[in-house]
């Protein structure tokens, strides 16, 4: 064991149950907690029951239907709508029988699972947090390891707690300075992975570090850590600070009293040592940065909002030429094009990302006063139905309707499609989400990632916006 | 659940020549509705194998002869990016890909390999340039797993492998029976870690 050591090498230390090898690269980790969803979980469910194993903690897992059902205002109101989903009934079962809690669509606290667990207060620094969705890293933001994990590993968690684990090499992401008005988490992370690229990080736990990060909210902190995954990073870490831990005071599963006491004196020890090495490191200026949007079909295809369209023709390797030229082909563009002068069809607020109550509050502050352009469809999809409630305490579902937007319940719905939000072939979606894959928010269908500021925007503006000009002329 | 044991298999290539192939792109949300692991071999690249009529694209590698019978891919950097959807891994062994030979993968992809047979190898630029040229010819490889060979027409290299995942693919063994192996250590671990911490209680 080193001398000094990264947080990330900590974590992983004190989950060991055993190395698997000589040189203790891969070990047996403890996992402390997971949540579990509708689509991934269902084969591990089955192989369990096919083994006759049982749960090994049931207590340590929670279910979430989010990511098939339906996020209009009437599912309630039609429950066969879910009965008659096999995932979601199945599911149901499933976690009857294995003694599992879960927040179906009657819950009052039902949301996306990366919403969820952390206004619950369940995820805590220092845990290690494994669960069957790549957005997983989310919970980084409190000093916890999260990490995405396939089907197979589910069903390997729930019958041993544990995960056959292969240590990852550390990379620092240091943001130095602040980021200018009217620049959020979002553009920050979409500025880290276009620098660095859709596997700039891969292999690597990443921890962010510096002043920009510190003063970001634990919201906003929570948007950078979700997104980290598609730099290729399988768990980005911030050390917990006061921040952290005001933020989990109160909430419904957090330690209390005594028990949050002792807590507190654990989680001060969750940081990196002085002198501890990486074994990677990248410096990024946050005053530098400017709002992002994406112009292709991987999020590391993007530009500051001020930019155009690149030319594939001025990039120098032949491999990223063709990928640059193939998804410019597919998202309908044409190099040169101003950003600001691409049209849309669609505007989504939504997502594991950014649906939180902040992201709402950011957008809402842009649609306030305004309607979204004609021709285009706007939606806001609250992340939990806590999220809902507490927007609808200020009045943020009041200007969005106003101002002609739909006000959903919570789920994953857009952002990939897997319930009956789907983008029509060829159409444009400004979207707060976290992918634009080909195909993801449906076949066919062209995907911009921007902040819910810049979603906002985008949608009274009817094309893609920088954030700050209408914010300049709200002062007016 | 136990696999089919991965020892020495021959086939075509066939060479997907891109970075950041996601899982999106691999299995299409359509086919994540069951809560089975069959029928995902239709669902594979299924918007690039077919039309908006359901017809195969015969300018996709996997609908023409040889590849369609193929048992590698050969491809870029970041192979099995995006969502941890593990029926992209189901569906490519379900089509009868046996080994993917990538210039990186990304990590939840190459752990769902593992715990399904399929046979993930990292590779230089140069290897993955002539795997490339092997599978636009149409030629034959043979991967030897106990061996750590590939052989190409050109000759045999070596590729390198984790000791236990090795092990794991040879036997096609069943990754929650060997670590049920050491469930009194699990308990005793966390006896000690929850007792610890006793705000986790």
């Amino acid at each position: 064991m080193a001398a000094y050591r990264t947080l990330y090498d900590k974590l992983v230390d004190s989950h060991t149950v055993r190395a698997l090898d000589a040189g203790g690269g891969e070990v047996l980790l403890y996992v402390d907690r997971t949540v579990l969803n509708e689509y991934t979980s269902p084969q591990a469910f089955t192989g369990l029951r096919d083994a006759g194993r049982a749960v090994f903690r049931p207590q340590s897992a929670l279910g979430v239907i989010d990511h098939v059902n339906s996020t209009r205002p009437e599912r309630i109101a039609l429950p066969r709508v879910q009965a008659d989903d096999l995932q979601m009934s199945y599911f149901v079962s499933n976690c009857k029988e294995f003694g599992i809690e879960l927040f179906d669509l009657y819950h009052r606290q039902q949301g996306i699972e990366h919403v969820v667990m952390p206004e619950l207060g369940l995820a805590l620094p220092g845990l290690v947090i494994a669960a069957g969705d790549s957005h997983t890293t989310t919970y980084g933001a409190f000093g916890a390891l999260g990490f995405g994990i396939g089907t197979s590993d589910i069903e390997h968690f729930l019958a041993t707690q544990t995960l056959v684990y292969r240590r990852l090499r550390n990379m620092e992401i240091a943001v130095a300075g602040h980021l200018p008005p009217g620049v959020t988490a979002k553009d920050l992370i979409m500025a880290v992975i276009r620098r660095i690229g859709a596997d700039g990080a891969q292999g690597h736990a990443v921890e962010f570090t510096g002043p920009a990060i510190r003063t970001l909210s634990i919201e906003g902190r929570m948007t950078i850590c979700n997104m980290a995954v598609e730099c290729g990073a399988r768990g980005a870490l911030i050390a917990p600070d006061d921040k952290t831990f005001a933020y989990l005071e109160g909430k419904p599963r957090a330690p209390k009293g005594h028990a949050l006491i002792a807590a507190l004196e654990a989680w001060r020890m969750l940081r990196t040592d002085d002198g501890a090495v990486f074994d990677a490191r990248i410096e990024i200026s946050a005053g530098d940065i400017e709002p992002m949007v994406t112009w292709g079909t991987s999020p590391d295809q993007a530009a500051p909002i001020s930019e155009a369209v690149p030319d594939p023709a001025l990039e120098t390797s032949p491999a990223r030429r063709r990928d640059a030229e193939r998804a410019l082909g597919y998202m309908g563009l044409s190099p040169g094009t101003r950003l600001t002068d691409i049209r849309i069809d669609h505007a989504f607020i939504g997502s594991c990302t950014n649906a939180r109550l902040e992201d709402l509050r950011g957008a809402a502050r842009i649609v306030k006063g305004r309607r979204a352009a004609a021709g285009v469809s706007a939606i806001v999809v609250p992340g939990s139905r806590e999220v809902r409630r507490l927007a609808e305490a200020e009045g943020l579902d009041r200007i969005f309707r106003e101002a002609g937007f739909e006000w959903r319940e919570p789920g994953c719905s857009m952002c990939l499609a897997m319930n009956d939000d789907i983008i029509p072939p060829g159409e444009r979606c400004a979207s707060s989400t976290n992918r634009n894959f080909e195909g993801r928010q449906g076949a066919g269908s062209r995907t911009h990632l921007m902040s819910p500021a810049m979603v906002a925007a985008a949608a009274v503006s009817g094309h893609l916006c920088d954030v700050r000009t209408l914010e300049v002329s709200d002062a007016v | 659940m136990p696999s089919e044991p991965f020892e020495r298999v021959s086939g075509v290539i066939a060479a997907l020549p891109s970075a950041n192939i996601d899982t999106d792109v691999i299995m299409p949300k359509t086919f994540l509705k069951g809560i089975d692991r069959s029928g995902l071999e239709k669902g594979l690249f299924h918007d690039l194998r077919f039309d908006e009529q359901g017809a195969l694209r015969q300018d996709f590698v996997l609908n023409q002869a040889p590849w369609n019978t193929s048992a590698f891919l050969v491809t870029g950097a970041n192979f099995g990016c995006g969502s941890s959807r593990e029926h992209a891994v189901w569906g490519l062994r379900q089509f009868g890909i046996r080994a993917i030979i990538a210039r990186s993968f990304a990590g939840i992809f190459f752990d769902n390999c593992a715990r399904n047979g399929l046979l993930a190898i990292e590779a230089e630029e140069e290897t993955v340039r002539q795997l490339t040229e092997c599978g636009e010819r149409g030629d034959k490889i043979t991967i030897d797993l106990a061996a750590q060979t590939l052989e190409t027409v050109r000759g045999v290299a070596g590729f390198g492998i984790g000791e236990r995942r090795k092990y794991m693919l040879l036997k096609g063994l069943d990754a929650v029976g060997m670590t049920l192996q050491w469930r009194t250590e699990i308990e005793t671990f966390q006896s000690r870690y929850l007792g610890a911490r006793a705000w986790l209680a």
